[in-house]
């Protein structure tokens, strides 16, 4: 064994990743019907890996170590089967050649195409045809290299839901003939706009889910940064919503160790130690915002990242600049006039114009009556303006409508402190 | 100071394993293999690849296998210092397969004074 190896000189990650990545190449080189055969190749060469490496040391350059191997099952099973025309049309005929199968299969794995076979993943993991849920079930399964098992833990269910969403859009694959390519033209935009979208709601599982294991939420969230990352990468979908979104993410991420206290407790923004916010993340978020901007547009993700920049700069919770705030929802709103949308305006309303003001807009909204944080919101505005009785009814609702444990706890504190006179 | 075999048998095979309780278990395997070496027990140590060949016979009759089943597959060995086969088995406390069905044997090698 190579002495100098120890257990800390891998990358978190790496087998993940790299599955992430070979997973696409090999899925472009097969076809993306062969999903399947791809994801064997990848679990055969980690498998070997794990059990090699186990013994021999780590390789000096693991990623090279696993890309040959990956390589070598796929021109062994290339050679196994003649039969490659219908599945990978585009490069049949170099693959079924000798003189050129190798050096073909090489030249996927070169590092500029990994880039370019993610980004193909992407969009073919987000088709307009594959339900949403199962969209992101696939993001993570194929390019993150998460298991069903593990997928399911992250949303809290089961394996056999996640396996049937992985079903349904491997279905769809199938039938819809989703090909992995980077759609060009017109249908670009509203392609890219799928996958945005797809990764804006695995990120916001990471980071609103009140999943109980900390480091589950911020796999999610990491994951959901790297992929956004990938997109400002590529010039064709280096675009100013995707450096917004990107930007959001950053902002959001950065408060991730001050959001849970050392129970697992939830901190609302208004408690949270702002030392803790880590201060690169937000430094990336503005440069990335700064990008949004100059490439001009304005879209959802620009108005949300400019609500979490304001907030990241606050130096404390009354000297945010909710005014700004305030405006950001309203364009917001205007833009989605979704329910949420004018929860969080109601409630930068409490501090950018009045209280008063917030409570009519809260008791306005229509279509929020089964979410805990609506009610926990109307209760806060009550307990403020010294009515604990209703705040008291409020909170009250709000814990029968919310199943987190940690979530309960800060209701129940509050409930009390109703009573308390 | 005597020589130990210990052979591997299971524990490793996880096919539905993810990516990252792969790199996790590697891990194990590798701060296992560490520990033995900086305390100067580990010798050698190799893994063996699925599958092989037996040869049988006068007529030397080769044939495919062992097929075994999985659990039973012998997945590599090491070889190991200790001083008797109390120290030999302790050695093997830190073995990542046992949790997935993994054995090992333990064997001490013979020592051929000349």
């Amino acid at each position: 064994m190579a002495g100098s190896s120890t257990v800390n000189q891998i990358v978190d990650h790496l087998f993940r990743h790299e599955s992430g990545r070979m997973v696409s190449v090999l899925s472009r080189l097969l076809g993306f019907q062969n999903l399947e055969a791809a994801q064997d190749i990848v679990q055969d060469t980690l498998l070997q890996a794990m059990n090699t490496w186990g013994y021999n040391g780590i390789p000096e350059n693991p990623s090279a170590w696993l890309y040959r191997v990956a390589k070598n099952k796929a021109i062994d099973l290339l050679r196994r089967q003649k039969k490659f025309k219908e599945i990978s049309p585009q490069y049949s005929y170099l693959l079924q050649s000798e003189y050129t199968l190798s050096s073909t299969v090489n030249n996927f794995f070169l590092d500029d195409e990994i880039q370019d076979s993610q980004l193909r993943m992407m969009f073919a993991c987000s088709h307009p045809s594959i339900p949403e849920e199962s969209q992101i079930a696939l993001t993570l399964k194929t390019l993150c290299g998460l298991s069903i098992h593990e997928i399911a833990k992250a949303f809290l269910t089961n394996d056999e839901t996640i396996g049937k969403r992985i079903y349904r859009a491997k279905e769809k694959i199938i039938s819809e003939k989703i090909e992995l390519s980077v759609p060009q033209g017109k249908e670009l935009p509203q392609r890219l706009d799928v996958v945005l979208k797809c990764l804006y709601l695995l990120f916001n599982e990471g980071y609103n889910s009140s999943h109980p294991d900390k480091l589950i939420r911020e796999d999610l969230c990491e994951e959901a940064i790297r992929l956004t990352y990938l997109l400002t990468l590529h010039p064709d979908t280096n675009v100013s919503r995707a450096n917004a979104l990107l930007s959001l993410m950053c902002f959001q991420a950065s408060r991730l160790q001050a959001r849970v206290d050392d129970k697992g407790n939830i901190v609302l923004l208004k408690y949270q130690d702002r030392s803790k916010w880590y201060k690169p993340l937000i430094e990336r978020g503005t440069v990335y915002l700064e990008f949004a901007s100059e490439l001009g547009e304005a879209s959802s993700y620009h108005i949300e990242a400019a609500i979490a920049s304001l907030h990241a700069v606050a130096p404390t919770f009354e000297q945010t600049d909710w005014r700004s705030i305030y405006h950001l929802y309203e364009s917001l709103y205007e833009m989605q006039p979704a329910p949420i949308v004018a929860l969080n305006k109601a409630i930068a309303s409490a501090y950018a114009v009045s209280k008063e003001n917030a409570l009519e807009q809260l008791l306005k909204i229509k279509g929020l009556e089964d979410y805990y944080l609506y009610h926990t919101s109307i209760g806060e505005i009550y307990f403020e303006m010294k009515d604990k009785k209703k705040a008291k009814k409020f909170y009250e609702t709000a814990l029968r409508l919310t199943s987190s444990h940690q979530e309960q706890e800060l209701l129940m504190k509050k409930i009390s402190s109703c009573d308390a006179v | 100071m005597e020589k130990f075999m210990l052979i591997f048998q299971g524990g490793m095979s996880s096919e539905n394993s993810s990516p990252e309780f792969m790199q996790a278990q590697m891990g194990k395997w590798m701060a296992w293999i560490e520990k033995l070496s900086k305390a100067g027990k580990y010798v050698s140590g190799e893994p063996l690849l699925p599958g092989g060949k037996l040869i049988k016979g006068k007529s030397k009759t080769v044939t495919d296998g062992p097929y075994t089943e999985g659990k039973e597959v012998v997945g590599g060995f090491f070889i190991v210092n200790a001083e008797n086969y109390d120290e030999a088995v302790k050695l093997c406390d830190d073995y990542p397969g046992y949790e997935y069905g993994g054995t090992i044997q333990v064997r001490q090698v013979m020592k051929m004074d000349m």
